[in-house]
């Protein structure tokens, strides 16, 4: 979810193959490109137009509630100037992507990075189209090109009041050449894109029609469940399959790699009970004595070491601190967090020595497709993914496709017969890739006016890509892990200028697999820092959102939204009886936010987040309401991992199995939502996760503000919000 | 073989009698828009009815469940979406990944069944179902606007 990691070692490794063979070497995939080609003209690989009129736009990103589905069909449909109501959307494959030499561009759908990734050449390819298809009609009626308009996929010659319509000249069109420049419109003029659309993927949501990858079904299909090793990196020793065998459905019981074991029914419901029924035994392996209190000492030991990577330095921030006319400390903490998709992780798999097809839900289909490829033991171009809709994603699906791996191989097991593999909850919760644990030791140096002269920013903790892309390191450090808190760039810049700075990283891996989670870095980075923020005004006798705007006199964007946010909130205005503000701001994924909480803390302290206000400047907006529905869904993730989230370890594994132990914010803890969608329109800023950042630390501050109590690490589970 | 009335249909099922009525739903009837969130009664995401009343089928042992009593799932809430819930979804763009939406939904329909006016308090003590992209405002305000159509 950086641009180190754009293409992740499993994409680049597919990437590689088309580079090296795709088209040069001519092969194909008989078996999935007709489905899309034959369906109607393509007028390139992003438009297809049928001659009912309707508009198929091919998505390469992949909808997981976000929006971006709806949003690229509405930079298409822009320049492509054709009917709205009439577009529809298709995914291409990623057998297909690598058949052609990836037209479709990079089909991971992470980092925020759906549309402000692929606004550009997707626009560029309804421009085209465009053109492709004024010029098929101009060339029916003899005249120059220049002479015919269009407007909602009626193309018009105006001298002579002819008109035709891109489902009519759509086949004529799809055999010209692509034009070599277009041009793009200017964001003032746009009708469709930047306005707030309804989804098109709504009505089949409503009514149970929808297919997620949970309910494919093949011809023949049978389900499988399966147990992996419950401790990190611990092995199946054996099972004794005779025990399942004879149960009700049950198929086959199969090892899966070296440290799984499944059971193939004919309904999953038999199959699961036959697993559960079934007599295992582990290798737990080296970390079978793994805990929490560990991984906790382990950590707090990095927050004083001398070895750290450097993420953003200035001046000399020793000398500040010993200079302080105050200085202020504080630790921070922010545990390990399960995405909990609300759909567990599975995947449908057929295997013959000819072919692996895999239908899965998947944020990264040609990740995927390496991952099938490699348990396939087949060329890559006998192998494909079909893309299905996904319930939920939050980076869990990013990755690792571990359930994919596993799908083929029980398939492969059975040749010629499809296999669905399905996960338990609990399986889903135990074998997680986890938000990473870290701790934070700050010290501020104020002098005697109470301005900030220095910033010591000590983060020790897990490293995402160390986990998952050990190649995205950097001389060993991992850059993301300073995600917002950066000195320049456009992904996430520190807003604040601070003359003796030093923000550091001791890298600090226990063996427990880390993931990208929704907001990634970025949300401990907002926690500790907006957290310390408030801190320090208070410790300076200063109002926070004062403290706050003198610091970001540099970064006027940062300083917008936390403008934005204190004005609508009515900041230094009294608020209702008993409730009390927070304010947070962050800059992430290319996009600036804020946010203030409203919260009170009952005497026997029990917390109600009332409201909070939150602006958001992504630069273009190409959907308001998406984003405002972005806005509110991120305050209900990252208020959950602030409120409950916190997944612990045991004996080498994990002691949370479900929603029981695993809880999630539920309706009535939700607070009210408004969202102030603010574009400032030079730039193209992600959507899907920024506001997490602010949301914890926002409502944390407000809880000082109501209790005078500074609460550093969650989940408020284990904090007592009485008074002081 | 164990008889069930499901969406008015009568279907005889090859099933153990602890089979939870959600996976033979899915698995033996074919109907996919009950959705498998927990197995323990805590997401809601396999709400039906079952005589009216909410259930979380993935906790529920087609044993206890008589061949007398109506299931209905979400694919027979309406024969063409036109429950006042499923359009005032469809206004307020409430989903988001959707997997729990028909869960939502169904709970949702029980509540109106029961109360047809809920307060902000009723919607928020019946409404427990787990929702990860957090569409819970808009759900909130879905439910309210079709509570208003239907007094309309």
């Amino acid at each position: 979810m950086t641009a180190a990691l754009d293409v992740s070692r499993r994409s680049f490794l597919v990437g590689s193959a088309a580079a090296a063979g795709g088209l040069a070497l001519g092969f194909n995939i008989p078996f999935t490109r007709e489905a899309l080609a034959q369906s109607a003209p393509e007028i390139n690989a992003w438009v297809m137009v049928r001659p009912d009129e309707t508009v198929v736009v091919r998505i390469g990103r992949v909808e997981m509630g976000q929006g971006t589905l709806t949003g690229l069909a509405q930079l298409v449909a822009e320049e492509l100037e054709c009917d709205w109501a009439k577009v529809t959307t298709e995914y291409p494959t990623p057998g297909q992507n690598v058949a052609r030499s990836r037209v479709w561009g990079n089909f991971q759908t992470a980092g925020s990075r759906g549309v402000r990734d692929s606004h550009d050449y997707m626009r560029k390819g309804g421009a085209a189209a465009r053109q492709m298809l004024i010029q098929a009609a101009a060339n029916e009626w003899g005249v120059p090109a220049g002479e015919c308009t269009v407007a909602k996929g009626v193309i018009t010659h105006s001298p002579s009041g002819r008109t035709t319509s891109y489902g009519k000249v759509a086949e004529a069109a799809s055999k010209l050449e692509a034009p070599k420049d277009v041009q793009l419109k200017d964001p003032k003029d746009w009708t469709i894109a930047g306005k707030p659309v309804k989804r098109l993927d709504t009505a089949e949501k409503l009514n149970g029609s929808q297919i997620y990858s949970i309910d494919v079904k093949r011809p023949g299909m049978l389900n499988a469940a399966i147990k992996a090793c419950p401790v990190f990196g611990g092995k199946l020793k054996s099972f004794d399959a005779a025990q399942a065998q004879g149960m009700p459905g049950v198929k086959k019981v199969v090892a899966v790699g070296d440290n799984a074991v499944a059971v193939v029914a004919d309904t999953w419901w038999r199959a699961k009970t036959a697993l559960d029924a079934l007599p295992i035994e582990w290798d737990e392996g080296p970390n079978a004595a793994l805990s929490s209190e560990g991984i906790d000492r382990m950590l707090k030991e990095g927050l004083t070491a001398e070895q750290a990577f450097v993420g953003n330095q200035a001046g000399d921030v020793k000398a500040a601190i010993a200079g302080a006319a105050k200085k202020v400390e504080a630790e921070y903490g922010f545990p390990y967090q399960h995405h909990a998709t609300m759909e567990p992780m599975n995947a449908t798999a057929l295997w013959t020595n000819e072919k692996c097809e895999v239908w899965t839900a998947t944020q990264n289909a040609e990740a995927a497709l390496a991952t099938a490829v490699a348990a396939s033991g087949l060329p890559i171009e006998k192998c494909d993914v079909y893309r299905q809709n996904l319930g939920g994603g939050f980076g869990r699906r990013a990755t690792s496709h571990d359930y994919v791996r596993q799908a083929v191989l029980i398939a492969k097991e059975m040749p010629g017969t499809p296999v669905k593999l399905i996960w338990s909850r609990e399986e889903d919760m135990l074998h997680g890739h986890y938000h990473p644990i870290t701790q934070a030791k700050m010290v501020g140096a104020l002098d005697a006016d109470g301005n900030l002269t220095g910033l010591h920013m000590r983060i020790s903790g897990q490293s995402i890509l160390a986990g998952v892309n050990p190649q995205g390191l950097q001389n060993g450090r991992d850059p993301a892990t300073f995600q917002g808190l950066n000195p320049s760039g456009t992904e996430g810049v520190l807003g604040y200028t601070i003359p003796n700075l030093l923000i550091d990283h001791a890298m600090r891996n226990p063996p427990i697999p880390p993931g990208f989670w929704r907001g990634v870095n970025n949300n401990q980075n907002a926690l500790y820092l907006e957290c310390f923020m408030d801190e320090l005004a208070q410790a300076a006798g200063k109002d926070p959102l004062e403290f706050r705007r003198k610091l970001l006199v540099n970064h006027p964007k940062h300083l917008a939204v936390l403008n934005a946010v204190a004005e609508k909130a009515g900041w230094g205005t009294p608020a209702p009886q008993g409730v009390y503000r927070g304010l947070a701001q962050h800059m992430g994924y290319g996009s600036y936010v804020a946010a203030c909480a409203e919260v009170s803390v009952g005497d026997n302290g029990v917390l109600k987040i009332h409201r909070i206000v939150a602006a958001t400047d992504c630069g273009h907006a190409v959907n308001p309401q998406q984003i405002a529905a972005q806005i509110e869904g991120s305050f209900a993730y990252g208020l959950t991992a602030l409120l409950y989230g916190e997944i612990t370890l045991k004996d080498g594994k994990v002691e949370q199995e479900n929603f029981d132990s695993y809880q999630m914010m539920r309706m009535d803890e939700m607070p009210a939502v408004e969202s102030i969608v603010m574009p400032s329109g030079d730039f193209w800023g992600g959507v899907g996760e920024p506001t997490i950042f602010v949301a914890a630390p926002a409502v944390l501050n407000a809880i000082f503000a109501a209790t005078g109590k500074r609460i550093r690490s969650g989940p408020l589970t284990k904090a007592d919000l009485r008074k002081a | 073989m164990v008889s069930l009335t499901i969406n008015g249909t009568v279907h005889q099922v090859d099933a153990e009698p602890d089979t939870p009525l959600l996976w033979v739903i899915r698995e033996q009837i074919g109907l996919t828009g009950t959705k498998y969130g927990c197995g323990v009664a805590q997401c809601g995401a396999c709400t039906v009815h079952v005589d009216g009343v909410a259930t979380r089928s993935c906790s529920l042992p087609i044993s206890a469940v008589t061949s007398e009593q109506k299931i209905v799932t979400i694919e027979g809430l309406s024969p063409d979406a036109s429950h006042p819930l499923q359009k005032a979804w469809l206004e307020l763009d409430v989903p988001q990944c959707g997997y729990c939406q028909t869960g939502q939904i169904m709970a949702a329909a029980a509540l109106l069944q029961a109360n047809p006016s809920p307060s902000d308090g009723d919607i928020v003590a019946e409404m427990t179902n787990i929702c990860r992209c957090g569409t819970y405002n808009r759900i909130k305000a879905a439910i309210k606007l079709a509570a208003s159509e239907n007094r309309g």
